[in-house]
């Protein structure tokens, strides 16, 4: 077999070139792939290492928005203060990845496209409205995260396309986020259930937009729009998060594994989409007008 | 066709030919020779082949050689100042906070890359930040106590 090649490619124009060629795969922080390698399931041809590509290791904070190129290692992220005190929910969700070493290299982007059920940041991002950035051999296009894996392990992108990175709203005063996942230990280890909560209030306090995100009980991140209607209107009572909760549980549609069965995953999802809510709501209050 | 890789290793200027599948962590020990850095599992899960990339810690089994080009590598080899040791080298020679040692420079890569950002960790903070090192001789507590004797004699306190 000829020798894999090592391409950096400093323009997006020249990855999706390269992309297109066979056996290519897109390497960011090499945190799944390598590993995939040393095991034989991954025998790629052309590494097309994309962290020299601007658009894909850039983090900025801009007026209405954060870019969070699709490359930009966890690391980064954790150590932005700007970045947690808007989106701390996300920010639990990516310091949740691995050790300190891997969240030096692994990205958030990577999380995404290596598509694992399981994957911490996928339903952070979705509770936070991120929209995924592709670019390809026929141009961009947009997507929102819940859309963009297609199952265990598979996505939507193309032929030659690629992940650039998230565009991620800027919430608004009153609004907040959260991400709590269980697993049997205190660190390093795949989610048995992870739940994503976002919430926006009122000058009152009331519930004005809420999402609500599962990961880790089907084959791809679920987006439970009832318990999100069902902490619209309240002010995070114990009987609408209860409704929340009853949501999630009925939403999620899990296997049983070696990490818990179908029927504990169910009852995780409600108490974890409960606890993530009100961690939500405790932060929208205390973020009063400051975002 | 081997690539030819320029790159900086603990401060000085290094070459080298390698496969574009290559580790740096192979790299490292068998073309540069710098064999203090460690394979353990070779799937990032251990950290013995912790080395700090562009100021990142970072497992370089985990890593490909062709991605060291142009960037700094920092190694347990560049940790000592000749034949003195670093105050971490030290404070484990202190606390016996080894047994069979191929944990040892990994820890310390670690440790120090930990001090520099956070010269006061708690020690849950050094624990967290650590967990990524595995020890199998179960020295956990002694290397916990020795980084934060190091952290403490570096701030200039007795403890």
């Amino acid at each position: 077999m000829e020798q894999a090649r090592y391409e950096a490619p400093s323009s997006l124009g020249r990855a999706i070139e390269l992309l297109g060629q066979p056996g290519a795969r897109v390497l960011a922080g090499g945190t799944d792939l390598l590993v995939q390698m040393r095991s034989g399931r991954a025998v790629p041809r052309v590494f097309v290492d994309v962290k020299r590509i601007p658009e894909l290791a850039r983090l900025e904070l801009g007026r209405d928005e954060l870019w969070l190129g699709a490359a930009v290692p966890a690391a980064a992220i954790v150590e932005s203060a700007e970045v947690a005190r808007l989106w701390p929910g996300l920010v639990e969700a990516t310091d949740l990845i691995g050790s300190t070493q891997i969240q030096g290299r692994a990205s958030v982007g990577g999380n995404l496209c290596n598509a694992s059920p399981a994957a911490d940041t996928t339903p952070a991002l979705c509770a936070v409205g991120a929209l995924c950035v592709m670019a390809g051999p026929n141009g961009e296009r947009v997507v929102p995260v819940e859309r963009f894996p297609t199952g265990p392990g598979a996505t939507v992108l193309g032929p030659g396309e690629l992940l650039v990175g998230f565009r991620i709203p800027r919430p608004p005063a009153r609004a907040s986020d959260a991400y709590l996942r269980f697993i049997p230990r205190t660190e390093m280890d795949i989610a048995v259930v992870g739940a994503g909560v976002a919430v926006a209030l009122d000058a009152s306090g009331r519930c004005t937009s809420a999402r609500v995100a599962l990961g880790a009980v089907a084959p791809t991140v679920v987006v439970v729009t009832e318990a999100a209607a069902a902490l619209v209107g309240s002010r995070g009572e114990a009987a609408a998060l209860a409704a929340a909760a009853e949501a999630a549980s009925r939403a999620a549609r899990p296997i049983s594994d070696k990490r818990g069965t179908a029927e504990y995953r169910r009852r995780v999802a409600g108490v974890l989409a409960r606890r993530a809510a009100t961690a939500a709501f405790e932060r929208a209050r205390a973020h009063g007008a400051t975002a | 066709m081997k690539l030819h890789v320029s790159t900086t290793v603990n401060g000085e200027p290094a070459e080298f030919l390698c496969s574009a599948e290559q580790s740096l962590l192979d790299v490292l020990r068998e073309e540069l020779h710098l064999t203090g850095t460690k394979e353990g599992c070779a799937t990032g899960d251990c950290g013995a082949c912790s080395v700090v990339l562009d100021g990142r810690l970072v497992c370089a089994c985990l890593v490909l050689a062709p991605e060291a080009a142009g960037r700094t590598v920092e190694t347990i080899e560049g940790v000592a100042k000749g034949a003195e040791l670093h105050p971490l080298q030290q404070k484990f020679l202190e606390h016996a906070a080894l047994q069979c040692g191929v944990c040892t420079p990994g820890f310390i890569v670690a440790a120090k890359a930990l001090l520099e950002r956070n010269p006061d960790p708690s020690e849950e903070e050094a624990r967290y930040w650590l967990a990524g090192n595995l020890c199998r001789c179960t020295g956990y507590d002694k290397i916990i106590r020795a980084v934060l004797d190091t952290a403490a004699e570096l701030r200039g306190v007795t403890r």
